[in-house]
C-alpha cells in the first residue's frame, strides 16, 4: 500500500472529481463533502509520502509498472523537495475548499458540482505537476490544471472575469506551447523523456549542443510565461481579480509557485545546476531580471487601490524573489527560494483568503472601505495581520527567514542589487500593510477627540466571518508561524535533496563569495 | 568564560507578561480584576527577575537556549549583568506604570483601556526579550515585536494627531531596522553563522576578519538601525509619539522602547564587535561624535519647546546619546557609566513624564507657560518633579549624579578632552530647560498668584493612583544616590566580562 502512494494521491483526486461529477447531477449537497473526502485522503497520503521520504530517500514510483523499457513507462519521482511542495499543494487545495463551502452553494448553485469537479481536477493536476519525474507527462499535467484554472477564472460573476480569463488562455497557450516545443527539443537531442535520462544524456555530450540550449530557453520562456515572471506577467491581475474568490484562493497561491517548483526542477535534476550555471552564463540577466520583477511589482502594487490587486502584483514582486534566488547560483539563494515556494504559498493564501472575507461580508472592494475593520471583524483582521507581517518580513514568520535565506544568498554571491531591491520590496509592503492597519484601525474619518465615535447602524450590518471560512484563515496564519519556527527543519531537508548538486549543493565556507 | 546555568527562568520571566494577555481580555468587564492581572503579572515578573540576581551577582551566566530557529543560529535567552540591570529596571517601573496608569485612564475616562493594557503587557514581555536575548537574532525578533506591539498604543487616541505620530513612529522604526539593522544582521550571518551570532565578551565578529571601512559601516548599520535610540538624524520619532496617552510616554517612551534602542546599541559594541576589537579598529569615535552632536543638537532644541511632553522628549533624546557616546568611549569607566545612566535615567525621566500627566489630569494644562504658581495647587508632584530633574541633570542628591560621574571620568580616561567639555555644556543645558519649569510653578512672576498662604487644603492634586507613582520613583532617584552599590555592581560585571 505504502509504495503505491505517489500514484494515490493523485488517483483519490482524479476519482474524486470522477464521483462528485456524477453524484452531484443526483444531489448537489454531496459535492462539498465529496471534496472534502477527496482532498482529506490527498493531504494524509502526502504527509505519508513526506515520512517516507524522509527515512527513505527518494521514492521511484513506475506507473503500471512500466520501468524496464526505457522512455516509454511514466516515473513519479519524489525528493525531499517535491514531497514538502506536494504537501503544500494539498494542505492549501484543502483550506480553500473548506473556505468555499456555503459560497459555492450561494454563488453558482446550478454550477456547483462543476466546480468541485475543476476544482478537484485543478489540485490533481498541480500534485501531478510536482511529482512527475517525467517532463512530457509534466506537459500534460500543467495543461490539465491551466484549463481547469481557466474555466474556473471565467465563472467569475462580472463579466471583466470572461475576459481576463480569454486573455489567460492566450498567454498560457503560448506559454505551454514553449514548454512543448523546448520538451521536443530534449527529445530530439536525447532520445528520452524521463527527466533522470535526459540528464544523463546531457551529462554524456561531449562539447555544447545548441540543441539543448535552444531547448532549455523555450522551456524557460513557457515558464515565465506560466509564472507570471517580469515582464509575461500582463495577464495576471484581472484574471486573479476578477474570479470568484474560492478560485483566487487556489489559483493565487499555487499555480505560480508550481511554475517556479518546475523552473527549480528543469535546473537541478533535467538539466543540472552545474551544466545550468556553467554552460549558461545567464546568471547575471536572469537575476537582473528579477531584481526588477521585484521592484516592479511593488511599485504597482503601491499604485493600486483594489486590494485583490495590489495582492496580484504582490506575486509579481515575489516570483522576482524566487528566480533570483534560484539563479543567483548560490546554496542559500536556492534553499530559500525553495523554502520561500511554500512560505509565499501561505502567505497569498492568507492574503487572498482574508480578501475573500471582506467582499463577501463588508463588500469590500477598494482598500480605502476597510475602515475600522479591527473592531468589526477583528478574528478574520488577527489572521490578515499574521499574513501581512509575513510579507513584510517580522520574525517569526516564515517571510522573515526566507528572506533571511535568500539575502544571505545574495551576499554571498555578490549580487547586492538583488539585496536592496529584496529590502526596498521589504519596505514597500510594510508601507502597503501599514496604510491598511491604518485605515483598518482608524476609521475613514478620524474621530474627533478621543475615538468614542461608534457607528451602530454598520457595526450592526458587519458581522464577522462564518466559521467555515474564518477557520482556514487562522489556520494558514497559524501554518506561517509554525513554518517560521521550525524553518531549521525544513531548510535541513531541502538540503539534503539538494546535496550532490554542483555549484549550489554545498554551503559555501562563510570566508569564500562576494563579501570582502 | 562565567559559569552556565542552564534555566528556563529567563524564559518565564518574558513570558509572565504576555501569559497575562488572556486574563486582561477575559476581565474586560470587571475594571479592578482586569488591573489586578496587570499587577500580578507585573509582580510575577519582577520576582522571576530578582530570583536571578544572586547568581548574576555571583558572575554566573544563565542561559536558556530554544528552538534552534535558523541553520545554525537558535532562540536563546542569556542572562547576564547588562540585561539583569536593564530587566530590573523595565519591571519594577512597569510596576508603577501599571498604578499610574490606572489613576490617569480612568482619571481621563479614556476609552479602550483592555486594548491599551493588553499591548502595556505585550510590550514589556518583548522588553524583556531585548534585556535577555542571548543573540543577535533573538534580539532582532524582539525589538521587531515592540516596534509592532507599540503602535496601538502610540495611535491610542484615533484621531488624526495620533495617525500623524504613528505613522512617523513607525516609519522610522521599522525602516531603519529593516533598512540598515537587518541588513548588517545578515551580514553578521554570513560572516559568522559558526558562532550562532551569539553574544560574547570578545565579540563575534572579531574573528572573522571584518575590518576597515566594511567595519564602519556595519557599525552605522547597525547604530542608526536601532533608531529607538532616537540617534540624530533619526530621532524626530520620539517627539512625534508623543501624542500617545503620558503612561506610555512615560514608561515606553522614557524607559522600554528608547532604552531597548540604547541597549540593543549597547550589546553591539560590547558583544557583537567587543570592545576590545573596536579598540583595535578605532572607529567607534565616529559614534562618539554623532552621539556628541545629537547631545547638544536636542538640548538646545529642548529649550525652545513649550509643550511639556515635547520638552522632555527631546530632553530624552539627548540622555540617550549620553549613553551611546559612553559606550562609544570603549572605557570601563564611561561603559559602566552609560549601563548606570540606563537606570538612572529611565528613574529620572519617568518621573517626569509622571508628572506631566498628572498635571495633565489634574488641571488640562500641557504648556510650560501656562503653568505659573501651579506649585501651589500640586506640591507633591512639582516637588517630585523637581527631584526628577535633578536627577535629569545628574545633581545631588540623586542618583542621576552618579552614572554622569563615571561617564565623565571615562571620557577623561579616554583623553577626550572636547568629549568632555560636550558633557558638561549639555549639564548646563539640562538644567537651563529643566529646571525653570519647577521654579516657576513656585515662584511665579505674577506676585498675586504667591500672594495667598499656602494651605493643604487649597491643593489639587491628580487623583492618588497617579500621584503615588510619581512620588515613589522620585524618592526611588535618592535612594539611588545613597545605594547605588547594586547597579554599579551589575554594570561593571559586563565590564570585567569584557576585562
Amino acid at each position: 500500500m505504502a509504495e503505491q502512494y505517489p500514484i494515490i494521491v493523485l488517483l483519490v483526486l482524479l476519482f474524486g472529481a470522477l464521483f462528485v461529477g456524477l453524484a452531484g447531477m443526483a444531489d448537489r449537497r454531496v459535492c462539498f463533502p465529496l471534496t472534502m473526502t477527496a482532498l482529506v485522503l490527498a493531504v494524509m497520503v502526502s504527509v505519508g509520502i513526506l515520512q517516507r521520504v524522509i527515512s527513505g530517500g527518494v521514492i521511484r514510483y513506475f506507473v503500471g509498472g512500466w520501468s524496464r523499457p526505457v522512455g516509454i513507462g511514466i516515473e513519479l519521482r519524489i525528493d525531499t523537495i517535491n514531497a514538502l511542495v506536494l504537501l503544500t499543494i494539498t494542505t492549501v487545495g484543502l483550506l480553500t475548499a473548506l473556505f468555499s463551502f456555503r459560497r459555492v452553494q450561494e454563488d453558482k448553485t446550478e454550477k456547483t458540482p462543476l466546480f468541485y469537479v475543476l476544482y478537484l481536477l485543478l489540485i490533481m493536476g498541480l500534485s501531478g505537476m510536482v511529482i512527475t519525474g517525467d517532463a512530457f507527462n509534466l506537459y500534460v499535467l500543467l495543461e490539465v490544471s491551466s484549463l481547469t484554472s481557466y474555466a474556473l477564472i471565467a465563472m467569475g460573476k462580472s463579466r471583466r472575469a470572461a475576459v481576463a480569463a480569454f486573455s489567460y488562455i492566450i498567454m498560457g497557450t503560448i506559454g505551454a506551447s514553449f514548454y512543448l516545443l523546448g520538451v521536443g527539443y530534449l527529445y530530439l537531442r536525447t532520445g528520452t523523456l524521463n527527466m533522470m535520462e535526459i540528464h544523463q544524456a546531457i551529462l554524456a555530450l561531449d562539447g555544447p549542443s545548441s540543441t539543448i540550449v535552444v531547448a532549455f530557453v523555450l522551456i524557460l520562456v513557457g515558464l515565465m510565461i506560466k509564472m507570471a515572471f517580469f515582464p509575461l506577467f500582463g495577464w495576471l491581475p484581472n484574471a486573479y481579480s476578477y474570479c470568484p474568490s474560492s478560485t483566487s484562493c487556489v489559483v493565487a497561491p499555487l499555480m505560480t509557485k508550481v511554475g517556479v517548483y518546475v523552473m527549480v526542477r528543469m535546473m537541478l535534476t533535467v538539466f543540472g545546476t552545474e551544466w545550468v550555471f556553467e554552460n549558461l552564463q545567464y546568471t547575471q540577466w536572469m537575476v537582473g531580471i528579477a531584481v526588477l520583477a521585484i521592484l516592479a511589482g511593488s511599485v504597482m502594487a503601491l499604485a493600486q487601490v483594489e486590494l485583490k490587486k495590489m495582492f496580484c502584483y504582490l506575486i509579481v514582486a515575489e516570483v522576482g524573489y524566487m528566480v533570483g534566488g534560484a539563479w543567483m547560483a548560490n546554496h542559500w539563494g536556492m534553499v530559500g527560494t525553495i523554502y520561500h515556494i511554500m512560505g509565499d504559498a501561505f502567505m497569498t493564501l492568507c492574503m487572498f483568503l482574508a480578501a475573500g472575507i471582506f467582499v463577501k461580508q463588508a463588500g469590500v472592494v477598494r482598500i480605502d472601505q476597510l475602515d475600522g475593520m479591527f473592531r468589526k471583524m477583528p478574528w478574520t483582521m488577527a489572521g490578515f495581520v499574521v499574513g501581512a507581517l509575513a510579507m513584510i518580513g517580522i520574525p517569526p514568520t516564515c517571510g522573515f527567514f526566507s528572506k533571511l535565506y535568500l539575502i544571505r544568498g545574495g551576499m554571498e554571491s555578490g549580487h547586492w542589487g538583488y539585496v536592496m531591491a529584496l529590502l526596498i520590496s521589504s519596505l514597500v509592503n510594510a508601507v502597503l500593510f501599514f496604510r491598511i492597519f491604518e485605515i483598518a484601525y482608524f476609521g475613514k474619518k478620524p474621530a474627533e477627540g478621543h475615538g468614542h465615535h461608534v457607528d451602530h447602524s454598520e457595526e450592526s450590518v458587519i458581522k464577522e466571518a462564518r466559521p467555515s471560512a474564518l477557520i482556514p484563515l487562522l489556520a494558514t496564519a497559524v501554518i506561517i508561524v509554525l513554518l517560521g519556527l521550525f524553518n531549521s527543519n525544513l531548510v535541513e531537508l531541502i538540503e539534503r535533496s539538494l546535496q550532490g548538486s554542483e555549484v549550489i549543493g554545498t554551503r559555501a565556507l562563510s570566508s569564500k563569495g562576494g563579501l570582502g | 568564560m562565567p559559569e552556565v546555568i542552564q534555566t528556563y527562568m529567563p524564559l518565564w520571566a518574558c513570558l509572565s507578561a504576555l501569559f497575562a494577555v488572556v486574563p486582561i481580555v477575559l476581565l474586560r468587564r470587571e475594571t479592578f480584576l482586569r488591573e489586578g492581572a496587570t499587577f500580578v503579572a507585573g509582580f510575577v515578573m519582577l520576582g522571576f527577575v530578582i530570583s536571578m540576581v544572586p547568581e548574576v551577582l555571583a558572575g554566573k551566566v544563565l542561559e536558556c537556549t530554544l528552538i534552534e530557529i535558523t541553520a545554525d543560529v537558535p532562540i536563546k535567552f542569556r542572562v547576564d549583568g547588562q540585561g539583569m540591570l536593564f530587566a530590573l529596571v523595565a519591571s519594577s517601573l512597569w510596576i508603577v506604570t501599571s498604578l499610574y496608569s490606572v489613576g490617569y485612564m480612568r482619571g481621563l475616562k479614556e476609552h479602550s483601556q483592555t486594548r491599551f493594557f493588553v499591548f502595556f503587557a505585550v510590550s514589556l514581555t518583548a522588553t524583556m526579550g531585548v534585556a535577555f536575548a542571548g543573540n543577535l537574532l533573538t534580539l532582532y525578533l524582539f525589538y521587531e515585536m515592540l516596534s509592532l506591539a507599540t503602535w496601538p498604543l502610540v495611535t491610542h487616541h484615533q484621531d488624526k494627531e495620533a495617525r500623524g505620530g504613528g505613522r512617523k513612529y513607525l516609519a522610522y522604526l521599522l525602516g531603519t531596522s529593516v533598512g540598515f539593522a537587518l541588513p548588517a544582521l545578515i551580514f553578521c550571518y554570513v560572516k559568522a553563522s559558526a558562532t550562532g551570532l551569539e553574544f560574547s565578551a570578545a565579540g563575534f565578529l572579531a574573528s572573522t576578519g571584518v575590518e576597515g571601512s566594511t567595519a564602519l559601516v556595519l557599525l552605522l548599520l547597525f547604530t542608526f538601525g536601532f533608531s529607538k535610540a532616537g540617534l540624530m538624524p533619526f530621532h524626530s520619532w520620539l517627539p512625534g509619539a508623543m501624542v500617545a496617552p503620558t503612561p506610555v510616554s512615560a514608561l515606553l517612551h522614557a524607559v522600554a522602547v528608547v532604552k531597548v534602542g540604547v541597549f540593543c546599541i549597547i550589546r553591539v559594541f560590547t558583544g557583537v564587535f567587543g570592545l576590545a576589537f573596536l579598540k583595535e579598529l578605532d572607529i567607534a569615535i565616529v559614534v562618539s561624535w554623532i552621539a556628541a552632536f545629537t547631545v547638544i543638537t536636542s538640548s538646545l532644541i529642548a529649550l525652545t519647546q513649550d509643550n511639556l511632553k515635547r520638552r522632555l522628549a527631546f530632553s530624552t533624546i539627548g540622555q540617550l546619546a549620553y549613553i551611546i557616546l559612553g559606550v562609544s568611549l570603549l572605557e570601563d569607566r564611561a561603559v559602566i557609566g552609560s549601563m548606570a545612566h540606563i537606570a538612572m535615567h529611565a528613574v529620572g525621566k519617568i518621573t517626569l513624564f509622571m508628572c506631566a500627566g498628572a498635571i495633565f489630569v489634574a488641571t488640562g494644562k500641557k504648556y510650560v507657560s501656562q503653568m505659573d504658581g501651579l506649585g501651589r495647587k500640586m506640591p507633591l508632584t512639582f516637588v517630585a518633579f523637581t527631584i526628577g530633574a535633578l536627577s535629569v541633570i545628574g545633581l545631588p542628591p540623586t542618583g542621576g549624579l552618579i552614572s554622569k560621574f563615571y561617564l565623565v571620568t571615562g571620557a577623561m580616561d579616554a583623553g577626550q578632552p572636547l568629549l568632555v567639555t560636550v558633557f558638561l555644556v549639555s549639564t548646563l543645558l539640562n538644567a537651563a530647560y529643566l529646571l525653570p519649569v519647577g521654579y516657576r510653578a513656585f515662584f511665579p512672576r505674577d506676585r498675586q498668584l504667591s500672594s495667598q498662604p499656602f494651605s493643604w487644603k487649597t491643593t489639587a492634586e491628580a487623583p492618588w493612583a497617579a500621584v503615588l507613582p510619581l512620588c515613589v520613583t522620585s524618592i526611588l532617584a535618592i535612594v539611588l544616590f545613597v545605594k547605588p552599590q547594586l547597579l554599579l555592581k551589575l554594570a561593571s560585571l559586563m565590564v570585567s566580562d569584557v576585562g
